[in-house]
């Protein structure tokens, strides 16, 4: 399980140029930071009010006036910056951000994404997800293609909705995926998997695309 | 100059039952410590909160409740308006056995709704939330052919505040990620207690040095202390 959401995480890191600023997610998405192409150096957003976001910070040596999205004490780089919740949000929206990765409980043909409530649990909330989905450029889903074999790539969500038709990008264990007008199309696929497999671990169509890649490992 | 120096104590004496009080914080960094002890020792009920979120209760720090966390284990609080609460399962809790009210508001157009509050504009405009639950019970606005949602102001009877840097006329500066809903809130209730880890005397320091301007602060509180972990 480590090792394809390490395969994730790499594949996801490639979608990155050198510049970009980036928001990444709790989990996964934060792994995407460790596999960025030599040369590449993107800005990280945090969205509780920094740009210029670096790594854990070292036990004993934290500064605890510094803080990511999910309260772990982390280092910033000597280009940050620091602003507050509505500098942070404005950033957001007004598309300051070029890509933001996150999970998902489920995404659909359209776009849209659902991961905010988890049925049968208690509700956490969305925090910054709803303004991050609908204000970054480039909405990079990168996730298991599978809930333990049940589809989260369905042909309409049907848990409630982060955002609609908001997701430009599905990176998984088993291929990359683009969501077109027409539906998602996959673009590359991974050599450990058939197009039969991938099909059938997909609820909606597969649009496989006439320049089918293998999805590229490190 | 209006004398603005009180004791924790005295800036939160007006805090009534049933009032509205911003806070400000981030799961706790850039909370105003001093003054959430001192409103747990008057001991008001039926508050109506307005932060990022639930603070972070002792088993997510190690040591004590945190921030908002405080309010919520002294049952003081009857609604709660955040953008997450996953870290505290006293709100869940209290969801589910119907002691807490809990509104959930994405993150960006909490700030924004008070930042309007504080701006004096009668809402905003955000694309954040359209064809969501969120958008039940609001208006949505087609501007130019892309549709918006109608998010109202939202202000306070009063905004507990931390800065790391501040005068004695209330002008301040909170320190880097501390900073959060500090600066919006400072502007959004009508009563506002600023508690500080550094006071100076008026003058002292370049005015460049603070973010804010003192004419938002009501109350000013010197020994906030950092946290510590």
């Amino acid at each position: 399980m480590a090792d394809l959401k390490a395969r994730i995480a790499s594949r996801t890191a490639k979608e990155f140029k050198d510049g970009d600023v980036a928001n990444l997610g709790i989990g996964l998405p934060t792994m995407v930071a460790n596999y960025l192409p030599e040369g590449v150096h993107i800005v990280l957003h945090s969205e509780n009010g920094f740009t210029g976001l670096a790594g854990s910070a070292e036990k004993g040596k934290e500064d605890v006036d510094v803080i990511n999205s999910g309260g772990a004490y982390v280092t910033h780089t000597p280009e940050a910056n620091f602003f507050d919740t509505a500098m942070s949000f404005s950033i957001v929206r007004g598309g300051h951000v070029d890509a933001t990765v996150l999970g998902a409980m489920e995404v659909d043909e359209h776009g849209n994404l659902a991961n905010w409530i988890v049925p049968g649990k208690m509700v956490a909330g969305m925090g910054g997800a709803m303004d991050l989905v609908v204000g970054a450029k480039k909405v990079i889903i990168s996730m298991l293609h599978t809930q333990k074999g049940a589809h989260k790539i369905l042909k309409e969500c049907t848990l409630p909705y982060t955002a609609l038709g908001v997701v430009d990008l599905i990176i998984t264990e088993m291929g990359v995926m683009e969501v077109a007008p027409e539906g998602i199309v996959l673009k590359e696929l991974h050599p450990d998997f058939t197009l039969d497999e991938i099909k059938a671990a997909t609820g909606c169509e597969l649009i496989i695309s006439p320049d089918l890649k293998p999805m590229e490992e490190e | 100059m209006i004398n603005k120096i009180r004791t924790a104590e005295e800036a939160v004496a007006g805090i009534q039952d049933g009032m509205t009080i911003m806070v400000g914080g981030f799961l706790g960094t850039g909370s105003p410590e001093i003054l959430i002890d001192a409103l747990v020792k008057k001991g008001v009920k039926h508050l109506t909160v307005i932060g990022n979120d639930g603070g972070l209760p002792a088993a997510a720090t190690g040591t004590t409740d945190r921030g908002i966390a405080k309010l919520l284990s002294a049952g003081m609080v009857d609604h709660i308006i955040a953008s997450h609460v996953g870290m505290n399962p006293l709100i869940g809790k209290g969801m589910n056995d119907g002691s807490l009210e809990c509104t959930l508001v994405p993150q960006g157009s909490l700030a924004e709704k008070i930042r309007a509050a504080g701006a004096g504009l009668g809402g905003v405009l955000t694309p954040t939330g359209v064809g969501t639950i969120i958008a039940e019970g609001k208006e949505t606005i087609n501007i130019d052919g892309k549709d918006y949602l109608l998010e109202k102001p939202l202000k306070a009877d009063y905004a507990l505040i931390r800065a790391s840097v501040c005068d004695k006329f209330g002008n301040f500066t909170c320190a880097k990620a501390t900073k959060n809903f500090n600066y919006v809130m400072a502007m959004a209730a009508d009563t506002v207690a600023i508690a500080t880890e550094q006071l100076y005397e008026v003058g002292e320091k370049d005015p460049d040095t603070y973010a804010m301007s003192g004419i938002f602060a009501t109350y000013i509180v010197g020994g906030e202390k950092p946290w510590q972990i």
